[in-house]
């Protein structure tokens, strides 16, 4: 059996609120598998029902090939890596990593060896006799993880284990946590909310709205090939568009926005003019230059005003309102430091490759 | 509770004062408790003190000695009192405890919104009619012809009315009664800073109920419940009217023997030493327990 | 307005109001009287009030509570008390909490002169006498004729056929009961603490035997009267008016002199050694031995007066049920309480307290 964990058809309603809606999914051995959906969209839930938290109204979790109903967290092959990490205060860091070898019998010389084993593992040699209280935020994170890893459970559910740290930590322990996976070879679980963690952790990604997978599919497939409208504004940075169908040219669709700015996007759906469409263009798509003559021939280009410049390094971007319909547009400067001498106010012109822009059905995104 | 919120007023309020004299008014807002503390408290205790070394020789004539201490040691009836009450005071703290635990949890980590603070004040209500009124309820429900004994044959449980009152059962039943509400808030208010996601974790690492009790929740709780226990057992042992309205012809309590010598026998040298053993003892009996369970006196009264 | 000033201003409120009513106490006329329950009736104060213009504030007590409050001030907070004749002398020697009456302030021709002289003397120290005559009663025993009618003397009460259903309290007069009944004369050892110690100790061992008879030791006359009206308890010993109260209420229950004899006691006037109002308490003691006052503050105790000629004016039907309980071979059988000497209460105290731990 290759999948570690097999989600059929499972469902959980809170009285009237249906949080998990019929979800089917399989995650491989092996793998790292992130679930990303905005606050409420029901991955807690989820995360819960596949821990044994919650039991399913409908459908079967199956672990390691076993279904799971009616098996009580403290015996499901499956161990959790909470918020807030939850190590027992009252408890010395050996004393926790050692919790759950105690609570099945084994021999307290063989707990030892065991849990020093695994604190060296992840980088801890020594801090058995530690207190909680004295580890750093990265400490306490890598003895979770240990105290979850150490009982060698088929599959590890975290859940949103880097909210509490500090930005510098947390892209630190991103890359931690992705080695320890890799290390370790055990099937991760993530559930997080931040695009970035799970863009950078993941073999796959599911992103997740109202109870529901939108797509699943490897970091780059998402990022590249939205299928919803939902996914291309919630992976990545984008510009969003709404408007009106005007002419369909095999997958080139032309359409006009309220305020009136027209643009081409390539559309995979089926659409005839008229139809509401919302287009998705992201910023490093689309070109900038002093003028027309700095674009790529054969796209349409526009005219804007640079209303602010937001330079952050390697992710400097410019806001500029096209003229003379005002439309704000996101564009991404090019890390060769060719527009450093970009003022606001100043005019410029930009334009991208409508095989580029993506569009969706407008209306259905759930937002 | 209460004490976080006084020490957050006394905190704003030296820190608002820090002009000389605010200082000094700050010392006199403070001196009717340091009055109250050494007229009310030390004082008396100073005086007990000096009056359990006298011993009588003769009408109106005393030496200073150890010799009402010693009547304690001689005479086993008085000893065996207190260790009866002390006995008794700690069954009726576990009790307490035993029946508490389930409310306080239930109250802590249950019970949401109005339902909680209705238990809570369901935990209050025995307060609302004073100590001598309870008890007395409880004489009217339990007496031979009493309401209970007569549900009880008109049930055929029993053939006749049975004496319910005078047992030490009765004066457990009272005493933990009258201590409920101090040993659940202290619970609740433990039980409530445990964090959920630490019990779920320890279930899902293979914990199963008695464990996550024993290991994660006691130990949580340990200071709620020391402060609980101290409290409950300082408040029976000092108990006076429970015992004796409730106990009956055999139910002697220490401080019914007290009592007994500064009112009936007018030997206020000796009153006045049970009265400072008492005192001893059960500091003695408060620090062993928490020297048992390891826990820090300071500790248990922060958390309380 | 700064919180000094603030408490400043309610400082001085607060100790100006305590010394407003100190003086103003000081200067009343008032007559502070600690005594039992109706032995100082609304009706007498009233009267009291309207001859003389002395304002009358009773606190009620007992013999224990009335020595322990007057020692704990050292004779202070009233002008006048009334313990039990035989529980003056011991006190006085021990805490010296009374003063001595001055004979020449009481209108003596007022009390029955045998019950004067008896009380004079029982309450004479160095030559002082600190106590006169008030009420006096007896203790014996109540019984429900019709479910204990075969109780007749103390030992009685420890019948395997009353079990569970007697009472008694545990105090002296307990004891004191048993060794009379058991044929020896406790008083005659008053002066004897070593045969007094080992009497005790005996009665004591009686009473712990017994203990498994009785329902509870009973403390307040209410519990008992309780008690006795609702047939949890057939057979008590119990003091005189108790007994009548409830023979009123339901004829079956008597009281009855026991046979080893009822003991007497005799309720007096003493003055606080502190008392501020000694001629208020004088004039009080003079007014309430009018035979027509005596004879309504015998009626709301219940019991029988030592001042003269008020015989003729009590209930009959008190005096009915007195000639019923006490034939005349009963009423010369009555052992007087006489004077308890310091020390005495100790041993007794004792033996109680091991009675109570006694299982």
């Amino acid at each position: 059996m290759d999948q570690d964990l097999e989600v059929d058809r499972v469902s959980k309603r809170y009285n009237a609120h249906l949080a998990v809606d019929a979800l089917s999914f399989a995650v491989p051995h092996g793998s790292f598998f992130s679930i990303l959906g905005p606050s409420g969209c029901g991955k807690t839930t989820l995360l819960r029902l596949i821990a044994g938290f919650l039991e399913p109204d409908s459908g079967d979790v199956r672990i390691g090939g076993h279904s799971m109903r009616g098996v009580s967290p403290n015996r499901r092959p499956v161990n959790m890596v909470f918020q807030n990490l939850a190590l027992f205060p009252m408890m010395s860091v050996g004393e926790n990593v050692g919790y759950g070898l105690a609570r099945r019998d084994i021999a307290s010389t063989e707990i030892r060896n065991r849990v020093a084993a695994m604190l060296k593992r992840v980088g801890l040699p020594g801090a058995e006799g530690k207190r909680v209280d004295q580890l750093s935020g990265g400490q306490k994170q890598r003895v979770a993880i240990a105290r979850s890893l150490v009982l060698e459970p088929t599959l590890l559910l975290l859940d949103e284990p880097l909210g509490a740290l500090d930005l510098k930590l947390r892209e630190h322990m991103k890359i931690e946590l992705k080695q320890l996976q890799a290390d370790f070879g055990t099937t991760f679980v993530y559930i997080t909310h931040d695009q970035s963690e799970a863009l950078v952790l993941s073999d796959r990604v599911a992103v997740m709205s109202a109870g529901r997978f939108e797509q699943i599919g490897t970091p780059q497939e998402l990022y590249y090939a939205p299928h919803t409208a939902f996914v291309a504004g919630f992976v990545g940075a984008n510009n969003r568009l709404s408007g009106t169908v005007q002419r369909v040219d095999g997958d080139i669709i032309e359409l006009h926005t309220a305020q009136g700015l027209a643009l081409h996007a390539r559309c995979t759906e089926h659409v005839v003019a008229g139809n509401e469409v919302e287009a998705f263009v992201r910023p490093e798509v689309v070109g900038l230059a002093r003028d027309a003559a700095g674009l790529a021939t054969g796209t349409p280009y526009y005219t804007g005003r640079i209303e602010s410049l937001l330079f952050d390094g390697a992710n400097s971007t410019v806001l500029v309102r096209e003229q003379p319909t005002n439309t704000e547009f996101r564009i991404a400067l090019p890390q060769t430091g060719q527009f450093a001498d970009l003022r606001e106010s100043e005019m410029i012109v930009f334009g991208f490759d409508p095989e580029r822009a993506i569009s969706f059905r407008g209306g259905n995104d759930g937002r | 509770m209460a004490d976080r919120l006084r020490s957050r007023t006394t905190a704003t309020l030296a820190g608002d004062l820090v002009a000389p004299h605010m200082r000094l008014a700050l010392f006199l807002l403070l001196a009717p408790a340091l009055l109250w503390l050494l007229g009310l408290i030390v004082l008396p205790h100073v005086d007990l003190a000096v009056l359990s070394l006298r011993t009588r020789v003769a009408p109106r004539t005393y030496e200073l000695g150890f010799g009402n201490y010693r009547t304690f040691i001689d005479e086993p009836l008085y000893w065996h009192t207190f260790v009866r009450t002390a006995v008794m005071s700690i069954f009726a703290t576990v009790c307490t405890l035993l029946i508490a635990f389930p409310a306080a949890w239930y109250i802590a980590k249950i019970a949401r919104g109005r339902a909680k603070s209705l238990l809570f004040v369901m935990c209050l209500i025995p307060f609302w009619v004073s100590e001598t009124v309870r008890t007395l309820g409880w004489m009217i429900l339990l007496r031979e012809s009493g309401v209970l004994p007569r549900l009880l044959v008109e049930l055929g449980i029993t053939a006749k009315p049975v004496e319910l009152l005078y047992h030490d059962t009765t004066i457990l039943v009272g005493l933990v009664y009258t201590s409920m509400l101090f040993m659940v808030v202290p619970l609740v208010s433990a039980l409530e800073s445990l964090d959920d996601s630490l019990i779920e974790a320890a279930y899902d690492l293979g914990g199963n109920g008695l464990s996550i009790l024993r290991q994660i929740v006691i130990p949580h709780a340990a200071p709620g419940i020391a402060a609980g226990s101290i409290i409950v057992f300082m408040l029976t042992l000092g108990n006076y009217l429970t015992p004796t309205l409730l106990g009956g012809k055999n139910s002697l309590w220490f401080t019914e023997q007290i009592y007994t010598q500064f009112i009936t026998r007018f030997n206020w040298e000796q009153g006045a030493a049970f009265g400072f053993l008492l005192l001893v003892l059960s500091t003695a009996i408060v620090w062993l327990g928490l020297v048992v369970t390891g826990q820090k006196f300071g500790d248990v009264m922060r958390r309380s | 307005m700064n919180p000094f000033r603030v408490l400043c201003s309610v400082l001085a409120t607060v100790l100006a109001a305590i010394g407003l009513t100190t003086t103003a106490l000081a200067q009343e006329n008032k007559l502070r009287i600690i005594t039992w329950a109706d032995y100082a009736p609304a009706e007498v104060v009233a009267q009291f009030k309207k001859e003389t213009g002395i304002d009358v504030e009773v606190t009620l007590s007992n013999n224990e509570e009335m020595i322990s409050k007057l020692r704990a001030t050292g004779g202070a907070g009233f002008d006048l008390a009334q313990p039990s004749q035989d529980r003056i002398v011991g006190p006085q020697q021990e805490f010296g909490i009374y003063k001595p009456m001055d004979m020449s302030k009481i209108k003596t021709e007022q009390f029955i002169p045998s019950m004067l002289d008896a009380t004079k003397k029982n309450t004479t120290l160095d030559g002082k006498v600190y106590g006169l005559p008030h009420i006096w009663g007896t203790d014996g025993l109540v019984i429900n004729t019709k479910t204990a009618g075969k109780v007749g003397d103390y030992p009685d009460l420890c019948a395997a056929d009353y079990k569970g259903k007697t009472s008694v309290r545990l105090k002296r007069p307990t004891l004191l009961a048993l060794a009379f009944s058991s044929g020896k004369d406790p008083f005659a050892l008053y002066n004897d603490p070593k045969a007094y110690t080992a009497l005790m100790d005996d009665m004591g061992k009686k009473l712990a035997a017994c203990k498994a008879n009785l329902k509870f030791f009973w403390d307040n006359k209410d519990q008992l009267l309780n008690g006795m009206r609702n047939g949890e308890v057939v057979a008590a010993m119990m003091w005189d008016t108790g007994g009548w109260k409830l023979n009123s209420e339901n004829p079956d229950v008597q009281f009855i002199a026991p046979k080893s004899g009822a003991l007497g006691w005799i309720d007096t006037f003493a003055l606080p050694a502190k008392g501020r109002n000694d001629a208020a308490a004088y004039a009080w003691i003079n007014f309430n031995m009018r035979p027509e006052i005596a004879a309504k503050v015998a009626a709301s105790a219940g019991n029988f007066t030592a001042s003269k000629g008020a015989d003729q004016l009590m209930d009959p039907k008190l005096k009915a049920q007195f000639a019923k309980s006490f034939p005349e071979a009963a009423l010369k059988n009555i052992k007087w309480y006489p004077a308890v000497p310091a020390g005495i209460e100790d041993i007794e105290g004792k033996v109680l307290d091991r009675v109570k731990a006694s299982n």
